[in-house]
């Protein structure tokens, strides 16, 4: 029954089911990313206290959602190469890496760009924001320790350990921060609340949040594609694919 | 009996050894030869299982090396390219330290004696030269009363009676049915001893 | 010279039991490396001074005021306990990598974990404890009360053990690169973020009268966590850089 899992772990077959899939997801991705985005700016109706301004949420939600997702999918990825010995697996785990990175840092300024019309300055020190920055740093950390080893399998073991006591780390730093907050804010914990929702604003909302993700995971793919063949180039199906005589599937 | 099965290992773009297998008898020696760079201390380290291969396994008595070494059942000895010795003690404080960690009584003085390092003794390593911390290693590997000893390049900076000493220690370790697995680019004299050769790099 | 002496090979038939009891193993450890610790002595004084100047650099940049360093003081002292932790655990495995004393420890039939926790609190003891005693002192100079300055002690007393158990993931996991320093802070220092804004809020609470035992308890709490899980992340990161 395992075996569709454990035959993930050939690089060609990998590399040509990343390839497939990578379409499966990029076009309902773009599909649903049109819809979201007529949906929120367009057919949403303007929130009556902020105006036109909350309708940041239809990019800064899905990439705070996203970020969060990404690091816990890189930490799973990770402990699956560790536990299984599956070095595809820390492939999948490095590929996730800048795509998690990229959407954290359009968490923080689509949050800044928020700010300013909320509170009228681009930082403040927002808990949720403040714990995205951390976050983002836990990703650089990460994707720094794996370019200061020089060997792929010690960079790969290394940087899944780390990645794990992160994951560990994350829910208590989150909590920690919101608590710092709340003893400097007052009782509303973060200014960032979305506006009470209706369903005209929360539709464009879900469909947005499933297109970013169909959007990770179709890059994802693309992404594991170019980890996958950067780690093989030396084995023979890598090599046929480079000089474009491969029979295997996929672009 | 030491056994390695379908041992491999990549250093960057480069294969060390590939579906590497080997038998090792208890009381007798394997010689891992080779030139620089072939890969001797990568394999020596893998036995040890300090490096990860890519794939194989190594064996003691039947069972998995690191459940052998981690439950007591097999008692080893490595000595690696550098001393395995704090710069900042002494011979005899960091003698004792090995000596306290294998449980033993402290052996230390008739160790220091035998391998000629009782004169400085209370030199901290760091003032040692080259052939004396080599000598102290050795020192290192006689306290521990290791069934296996896994040595990378013993004989380095050893002048001529050390390294009859080495090779004196290590014929009676294998007489007693120790065991040896020693990495070098030059031959050894393990005396009576069987001895497999194992060459890399070829 | 001729080689009397027994290598002690045995017989191997019968399975034995590792020759040191766990206690007395970590006595071992922490032993050696109090002592070796203690002979490097100017590295451990470095994170020492280290503290004592950034608490220092503080009134001369903002101002000398009583009021203001009074409010500054939990936040300015937990941030140079952090920043003196950064720095001395640079020491914490690296040495032992490159001397080869770490492999040998690999090669023990003892638990790696244990043996990294003596190390660790060895390195605690040289490192930490001189910033617990010294801050109570530096926060006079501060104008902290004396409740605030007690609650500010068992804060660092409970904390720093915490930042060094923490530290010692990241130092295992860089022990051997090139040039880490900074990668090792970058690692590090969001992990350890739950126990200064802990720390500097009990404090706070302390100099304000009101009741600190919350954050004190959530510190004992992370502290007991970190004792029981570190050490096992840690030994996972050491054979990973020892390989």
């Amino acid at each position: 029954m395992w075996t569709w899992f454990f035959r993930l772990a050939s690089p060609p077959h990998l590399y040509a089911l990343a390839g497939k899939l990578s379409l499966w997801f990029l076009i309902p991705a773009f599909g649903l990313l049109a819809v979201g985005t007529w949906g929120g700016l367009v057919l949403a109706p303007p929130d009556y206290q902020q105006g036109d301004a909350f309708r940041i949420i239809y990019v800064h939600v899905p990439s705070a959602y996203l970020s969060m997702m990404i690091y816990v999918t890189m930490a799973v990825a990770g402990a699956i190469g560790l536990i299984w010995r599956m070095k595809l697996a820390h492939a999948v785990a490095a590929s996730c890496a800048p795509i998690g990175a990229s959407f954290t840092f359009a968490t923080l300024v689509t949050g800044a760009v928020w700010g300013k019309p909320m509170w009228g300055t681009y930082w403040d020190w927002d808990p949720r924001l403040t714990s995205e920055l951390i976050l983002l740093f836990l990703y650089f950390g990460y994707m720094g320790l794996r370019s200061a080893y020089e060997d792929i399998n010690q960079a790969d073991r290394a940087s899944a350990i780390l990645a794990l006591a992160g994951v560990a780390n994350v829910p208590i730093i989150h909590f920690s921060v919101i608590w710092w907050a709340s003893l400097h804010q007052g009782p509303t914990l973060s200014k960032l609340e979305a506006p009470s929702i209706s369903w005209d604003m929360l539709w464009p909302l879900l469909a947005m949040i499933l297109a970013f993700t169909l959007y990770f995971f179709g890059v994802l793919a693309l992404r594991v594609r170019g980890e996958v063949l950067a780690r093989e180039f030396q084995s023979r199906w890598a090599q046929d694919v480079l000089r474009g005589t491969s029979t295997a599937g996929g672009k | 009996m030491l056994a390695g099965a379908g041992l491999t290992l990549w250093r960057g773009t480069t294969c060390l050894f590939e579906d590497l297998s080997f038998r090792l008898p208890v009381a007798s020696a394997l010689l891992i030869e080779g030139p620089n760079g072939a890969g001797k201390t990568t394999l020596l380290r893998v036995i040890a299982g300090l490096t990860q291969p890519e794939s194989g396994h190594v064996t003691w008595q039947g069972s998995g090396f690191r459940q052998q070494v981690q439950s007591g059942r097999l008692r080893l000895a490595f000595s690696g390219h550098s001393p395995g010795l704090k710069p900042e003690l002494s011979t005899r404080e960091n003698l004792r330290f090995f000596a306290q960690l294998a449980g033993l009584p402290a052996r230390v003085s008739d160790i220091l004696e035998a391998t000629g390092l009782d004169s400085c003794a209370d030199l901290d390593v760091r003032l040692l030269s080259a052939g004396q911390k080599r000598r102290a290693a050795l020192a290192r590997v006689l306290l521990s009363a290791a069934d296996l000893w896994l040595l990378d390049e013993p004989q380095t900076n050893l002048d001529t009676a050390g390294r009859r000493f080495l090779e004196q220690a290590l014929g009676t370790h294998l007489a007693n049915g120790g065991t040896a697995v020693v990495a070098a680019h030059q031959s050894l004299d393990f005396g009576a001893a069987p001895v497999t050769r194992l060459a890399l790099g070829s | 010279m001729a080689v009397n002496v027994d290598t002690g090979a045995r017989t191997r038939d019968a399975a034995t039991e590792p020759a040191l009891g766990l206690l007395a193993l970590f006595w071992v450890i922490l032993a050696r490396d109090l002592r070796v610790g203690l002979r490097r002595w100017t590295d451990a004084s470095n994170s020492a001074l280290f503290f004592i100047l950034v608490v220092t650099l503080f009134p001369l940049a903002l101002s000398p005021k009583a009021e203001q360093l009074r409010m500054i003081a939990p936040g300015v002292l937990w941030i140079a306990a952090l920043l003196a932790t950064l720095l001395s655990l640079q020491l914490l495995f690296r040495s032992d990598l490159e001397d080869g004393t770490l492999e040998q420890l690999l090669t023990l039939p003892y638990p790696l974990g244990w043996m990294l926790l003596a190390k660790t609190l060895a390195h605690w003891m040289i490192t930490g404890i001189p910033v617990v005693l010294m801050a109570p002192v530096l926060a006079i100079t501060y104008h902290l009360p004396a409740t605030a300055l007690a609650v500010l002690t068992l804060s660092l007393l409970l904390g720093t053990p915490t930042l060094s158990l923490l530290g010692s993931i990241g130092a295992a996991l860089t022990a051997g690169l090139r040039g880490a320093g900074v990668l090792l802070v970058f690692i590090v220092a969001p992990l350890m973020l739950p126990v200064l804004i802990l720390g500097a809020r009990a404090t706070d609470l302390a100099l304000a009268g009101e009741d600190p035992t919350g954050p004190l308890y959530l510190l004992g709490a992370l502290l007991v966590l970190a004792v029981s899980l570190a050490p096992i992340v840690a030994a996972g990161a050491i054979r990973v850089s020892a390989d």
